[in-house]
């Protein structure tokens, strides 16, 4: 086989595979083999790029061009055009919204500029079912130096040393974890990756494992050899299948290579890795509970102490790390501590992956140096608000975290930063939301989620929450008075100071840091009865004016109610007794008669 | 001792390594509410899941507040147990339990019996200020016990019963969030399940979410029918709690009050079930020795161990668990049953009556004996032998409902000829009873010599599995015994394994035997009062002038007008049964 | 494929499968390696660029040359096909004309590897394509 002289990237993350990228890859083929190609060109399918809001993505190599919003039917013409004529397709090239410019490089794009990958350095670019490619990147070199060259305390103070805390929520020092478990006695411990990400709308990790899963595996290899395990277990949720298999392929490849299992490298370290299901349980990406549910138990947390470092899987000290965490392990390794934890801020060290959603331009998954502004992030990353809107607030840490408005908008991002502003890094989630949301709304929906998740084992999370919940849905009806108002936060503070595990405890944090950041809105709904972004439907009233009515009867016939009667040619009346407030109504109406108050 | 030094509410305690503040605190006098938490001393069960939270107290230089039934004691720590956030976080998390619970105290089961209850007056809750949508689930009436589970706070008491002390594995929580509740899986309806209707998940259950299916009021329709000829029996631990009902100090016999209090019911005939229990006695004491001989002559198909059988919920627990084994237990029927079934024959003929006009009726401290008087096989043509079997808990009820001032009541005597027992049959009532009391005559029958010290000290006492080894006349007899169904899955599987070297094993279900049974006035976790109850049952026994089973004169009677002799035609017909293998009968039905 | 039994197995293996990926890693910085542009229209495939660009890119390979080869369209010199464009890092783009397989190895050893200049240079000042 001769070599390649171009390779085309397809993005196969499960979004793009959403968006038919199978159909681009089989129609290259096919366009390449029409071409007589196949022999210089390959197709390659990655992880995810992380430019989810343009995908399907497609990259050609050597020339570095990035082609966004691929379709299968484009397919023959990118062949013919960039690799036959060698003339780039410019209507599939990405537009900068500002400059309006087509740019071919992705490293000239606002969305790729000021990201930096370490977690995410393979995805989108080695096929992730090839190990090879993923040797060829230095893969499993990290393993291989500390096997030969190190002790286990050698390299767990190189973790330590960098700097590295848990990507999972909480930010503990990762080196320190596997410091406590390396020290307890036992004749079994377990290294345990936890992939049960279950935020709205985070998805880093099963980007990492669906791009990049080798360095998961190395990574856990790693920390075998630092804690002095011989196992390691994947805790990954059912519904991420394509993660699951790219996983289950790539143990095959490892084990078959001799990277994982007995006497690695002819080191006589031994270690194999299993993959358990979870059922998608939010709270089992706590890591009591996560163990619990592992041993064939209900997905309860437990309280701690016993930490897992002392009691883990089946009473073993267990080190319970999460994917992202661990993707940044061989690199540590190869590049040092100090590569690394000169990345950051003082106490947060390296990068930080970041699942970019909401009312942005450019939804994705990006990976940023700790200490960046949140400005830059949803600005000059994210390419500002969609739809020219004005920037509101923006909800990091998940369900666990707090809405930041206008005024963090400059602190820089960083574990103790955002736990400063009431929120707090979690998994990554970032929600961006603009000037038509209603805070009121979004701490329903966060606790609405929570109510769901919330494992019920403990009073204040179980019966708390869904009081939470039903506290805010009487505000979104203007059922509440201002009194109201301090009983939610007393209630709030309650279940954060009661709760048993993480998920109650900052399971208020919505309600908290809407309330602190947006008092203005929840006055509004309980004491002016008004939704000041118009979303609460039951504060809505539509009104006809009856002096711009022509009576055209358009509304009329539009309503699905039949709120609305008139005579033809005279002003029409809505019966807010019927009217559901669809805007049906609003939208009809051409002479801007019917508002909303 | 490694120690540790902490101060709570300002005073100093010093407590051994491990020791909960919980424990801390109450040692210096400071009783830390709690609610789900519940420790069965001596039995070495806890059931703290950290759960309902009302034990929080603050821990200086900790960011929440801490469980303290959870929270071990370190050095240095400084506790508050009733700072204002403290008191507010209690009563707040208080009111949301109440808010999803029904406020239907008035016509509660628990009521007035009821740890939510009282930890709400304990906590002074006057007002509620967080009410919401109630949790609603599926009601399940079975046979013996009823689950409402609106009623349900989850404590998962019962749970740490039916799971870790019963090893039973029906009941766990299911769901999530608002929605979660424990049930059986798919929420089977328990007599569905493999429920084997102990109770424990009743005797631990601190609101009424667990209660025994009440059959007070059939009782007082029978009694009022003038057809029908009403025979009660009484289970030989009925006497050592029904005091505690009336608030008499747990331990306190009231055998003649009962006695005349049932009189007063107006039952025709007061019987006494430990009357059946000597019965229980020469028969399986003839069947041990039946295949202690075989098995001495060199008979390999004979079955060793054998097992008692007179528990209904250890029935039905190896008919689930081990039905593999079903030939090994006795085939004796439990006390109840040999009474039910000699009083609709034996008793009736005397009586010249049809057995379709006896009402016989059982107050037993067990639930699981509500299940096993509805068993087939314990009735004739439709008819049971057993009527009807009210707990411990609902003959009390029975007797406030009759306006008796039962302290007051001049005791009375059991009636006969059902009525005489021996102290053989009382300490039934206890777990190693049965075998002390299998052992008092197996010996006689088997030495033919008489037996002059009649208490077996080695067969007694509360731990979970006991063995000893008693002497036949040189020939050593090996006794092994079990009270609550994790201990006797162990001497199963040893069983099963082929390591056993028992000749004979005694199983209750319940913790104490008996004298714990599901039906037995709320102990509310406190073992002490088991081991009270087990002190009257002996005492009672020491008190009786027979005490040995085969020398009762109306067992001799019995056997010599009508049965024959143990092991007889008659006495199969009559006083054995057979099981069912029950492994494959669960059927998981998700409507 | 044989199991890697040794770290310097791994390394080897690594050495081996580095060039299935080395034209994704360098496209990434072509700036620091010599960046080639064959110019691959009608004009140049009939005067024989394509084994022109396949020449260029297994020598530098051989030689160990960090380089990255990639086609492009017509430069407008098709008097002069098969044409190329060479970057030397940091120096200024130079384009030659009539680049035979021949003519290739040329640029490539005096050029590429020793900095004499070699006939062919086409030098009209023209603006690089992007």
């Amino acid at each position: 086989m001769g070599k390649y002289k171009s390779h085309i990237l397809v993005c196969a993350g499960t979004g793009c595979r959403a968006s038919d990228c199978e159909g681009i890859v089989s129609n290259l083929e096919s366009a390449l083999e029409e071409n007589n190609l196949n022999e210089d060109v390959q197709v390659v399918r990655t992880g995810c790029f992380g430019f989810c809001e343009k995908g399907p993505v497609v990259k050609m190599v050597p020339d570095n061009t990035f082609y966004v919003e691929v379709t299968p039917d484009d397919a023959g013409e990118l062949v013919l055009e960039h690799l036959v004529k060698g003339r780039k397709v410019e209507r599939l090239l990405y537009i900068d919204p500002d400059t309006k410019e087509r740019i071919s490089d992705s490293k000239h794009m606002g969305f790729y500029k000021k990201q930096y990958r370490i977690a995410l350095r393979n995805c989108g670019f080695i096929d992730p079912e090839n190990i090879d490619e993923y040797i060829a990147r230095d893969g499993y070199a990290a393993m291989g130096k500390i096997l030969e060259s190190m002790t286990p305390e050698e390299a767990t103070a190189i973790i330590k040393e960098s700097g590295l805390r848990g990507r999972g929520g909480g930010g503990f020092p990762t080196g320190l974890k596997w410091e406590f478990t390396r020290k307890a006695q036992a004749d079994k411990k377990y290294v345990v990756c936890n992939a049960d990400e279950g935020d709205p709308g985070a998805f880093m990790d099963r980007s990492i494992l669906e791009g990049d899963p080798h360095s998961v595996l190395e990574a856990m290899a790693i920390c075998g050899f630092c804690i002095g395990a011989d196992t390691g277990l994947i805790y990954i949720r059912a519904e991420y299948p394509l993660a699951i298999n790219r996983l289950k392929t790539a143990i095959n490849q490892a084990r078959e290579y001799g990277l994982i299992g007995k006497d690695i490298l002819g080191t006589g370290f031994n270690f194999d890795v299993e993959i358990r299901l979870g059922a998608g349980a939010f709270v089992c990406g706590e890591e009591t509970a996560l163990i619990h549910s592992m041993e064939g138990l209900r997905g309860e947390p437990t309280v701690k102490p016993p930490f897992p470092a002392e009691k883990g899987y089946n009473g073993k000290p267990t080190n319970v790390n999460n994917v992202e965490t661990f993707a940044n392990i061989p690199p540590i390794i190869l590049k040092g501590s100090k590569w690394f934890s000169e990345i950051g801020t003082e106490k947060s060290k390296g990068t930080k992956v970041f699942a970019l959603a909401g009312k942005v331009n450019n939804v994705g998954l990006i990976e940023v140096p700790m200490g960046i502004t949140l400005r830059e992030v949803i600005f000059d990353i994210g390419g500002g608000i969609k739809g020219g809107k004005k920037f509101k607030a923006v909800q990091t840490g998940g369900p666990s975290g707090g809405c930041l408005t206008e005024k963090h908008l400059d602190i820089p991002i960083d574990y103790e930063n955002l736990l400063q502003c009431g929120s707090m890094m979690g998994s990554g989630g970032m929600i961006v939301m603009d000037e038509d949301d209603c805070m009121v709304s979004v701490a329903k929906f966060y606790l609405d989620f929570t109510v769901e998740e919330s494992c019920g084992k403990c009073a204040p999370c179980r019966i708390g929450n869904k009081r939470l919940y039903e506290m805010l849905d009487k505000i979104s009806l203007g059922k509440s008075s201002e009194e109201d108002l301090g009983m939610l936060r007393n209630l709030a503070n309650v279940i954060k100071d009661t709760s048993l595990c993480g998920l109650g405890q900052t399971s208020p944090n919505p309600v908290l840091s809407t309330m602190d950041n947006f008092h203005e809105e929840y006055l509004a709904h309980v004491a002016d009865g008004k939704c000041p972004a118009g979303q609460c439907k039951a504060l809505m009233h539509y009104i006809i004016d009856s002096h711009l009515c022509v009576g055209c009867t358009l509304c009329n016939r539009v309503c699905p109610v039949d709120a609305i009667s008139g005579e033809k040619k005279t002003p029409h009346v809505i019966d807010s007794s019927i009217c559901i407030k669809c805007g049906a109504c609003l939208e009809k109406c051409k002479f801007g008669a019917i508002s909303v108050q | 001792m490694d120690i540790v030094k902490l101060t709570i509410d300002d005073k100093p305690v010093v407590v051994e390594r491990g020791t909960t503040l919980l424990e801390a605190a109450k040692s210096i006098g400071i009783n830390i509410p709690t609610l789900c938490y519940m420790k069965l001393e001596d039995l070495n069960f806890e059931n703290k899941p950290g759960g309902c939270r009302v034990c929080v107290v603050e821990v200086e230089g900790r960011r929440n507040l801490a469980p303290a039934c959870k929270t071990e004691c370190s050095e240095g720590m400084v506790v508050h147990s009733h700072t204002v956030r403290v008191i507010n976080a209690r009563r707040t998390v208080m009111e949301l339990i109440l808010s999803d619970h029904p406020a239907e105290c008035l016509t509660c089961a628990k009521s007035g019996n009821c740890d939510l209850q009282s930890m709400a007056q304990k906590l002074g809750i006057r007002e509620l200020h967080y009410k919401g949508e109630q949790s609603r689930y599926k009601g399940d009436k079975s046979p013996a016990i009823i689950r409402e589970m609106d009623k349900c706070i989850m404590c998962r008491r019962c749970e740490t019963a039916c799971n870790d002390v019963q090893t039973v594995g029906v009941l766990s929580a299911i769901n999530r969030g608002f929605e979660s509740v424990v049930a059986p899986a798919f929420e089977m309806d328990l007599d569905k399940s493999s429920c084997t209707y102990c109770g424990q998940c009743v005797a631990v259950c601190p609101t009424a979410a667990l209660t025994e299916r009440d059959s007070t009021w059939k009782v007082v329709e029978a009694i009022v029918n003038p057809q029908k000829t009403v025979i009660v029996q009484t289970a030989p631990a009925v006497r050592a709690a029904l005091g505690e009902a009336f608030g008499m100090e747990p331990g306190t016999l009231v055998t003649g009050k009962m006695v005349a209090a049932l009189k007063k019911l107006g039952f025709d005939y007061v019987f006494d079930t430990d009357f059946a229990a000597d019965l229980t006695i020469m028969e399986e004491g003839a069947e041990i020795l039946d295949r202690l001989s075989r098995h001495l002559n060199g008979d390999k198909e004979v079955k060793l161990p054998i097992l008692t059988s007179c528990c209904p919920g250890w029935v039905k627990f190896f008919e689930h668990h081990f039905p593999e084994m079903i030939d090994i237990p006795s085939t004796a029927k439990s006390p109840q049953q040999m009474f039910g079934a000699i009083a609709k024959s034996y008793f009736a003929q005397q009586l010249k009556k049809k057995r379709e006009d006896l009402v016989v009726v059982s107050v037993m401290p067990c639930l699981a004996k509500k299940y096993e008087c509805t068993r087939e096989e314990f009735q004739v043509n439709g008819d049971p032998d057993v009527n009807l079997s009210i707990s411990t808990r609902e003959l009390a009820n029975l007797i406030r409902n009759a306006n008796l001032d039962f302290g007051k009541l001049t005791d009375e005597d059991f009636d006969n000829p059902l009525g005489e027992s021996t102290g053989a049959s009382v300490i039934f009532g206890t777990t190693g009873g049965v075998i002390e009391a299998a052992v008092r005559s197996a010996y006689e029958m088997f030495t033919e010599k008489k037996l002059e010290k009649v208490d077996f000290m080695e067969l007694r006492g509360m731990d979970g599995i006991r063995k000893a080894s008693v002497d036949f006349d040189g020939l050593p007899i090996n006794i092994g015994i079990a009270h609550g169904l994790g201990n006797a899955r162990k001497l199963l599987e040893d069983i099963k394994a082929g390591k056993s070297e028992f000749h004979a094993i005694e199983i209750m279900a319940c913790p104490g035997g008996c004298i714990g049974g599901g039906g037995q006035p709320y102990h509310h976790g406190d073992v002490e009062i088991l081991k009270k109850r087990q002190k009257a049952i002996y005492a009672e026994d020491a008190g009786k002038p027979i005490r040995k089973s085969h020398e009762n004169p109306y067992i001799q009677k019995l056997y010599k007008e009508f049965l024959g002799k143990p092991l007889s035609d008659k006495s199969h017909e009559l006083l054995h049964t057979h099981y069912f293998d029950r492994k494959s009968k669960i059927e998981i039905n998700q409507e | 494929m044989a199991k890697v039994k040794t770290l310097a197995d791994l390394r080897k293996m690594k050495d081996e499968l580095r060039s299935k990926i080395s034209l994704r890693e360098n496209s990434d910085n072509p700036e620091s390696m010599v960046q080639i542009k064959v110019s691959m229209a009608t004009c140049g495939i009939a005067s024989g660029a394509k084994e022109v660009m396949n020449h260029l890119i297994n020598e530098l390979d051989s030689e160990n040359i960090p380089s990255v080869v990639t086609q492009t369209g017509c430069m407008g010199y098709c008097y002069a096909e098969p044409t190329i464009e060479v970057i030397k890092p940091g120096e200024q783009p130079l384009v030659f004309g009539d680049v035979t397989l021949k003519k290739a190895s040329e640029i490539i050893e005096k050029y590429i590897k020793g900095g004499e200049l070699v006939d062919g240079i086409i030098p009209d000042s023209y603006e690089t394509i992007e």
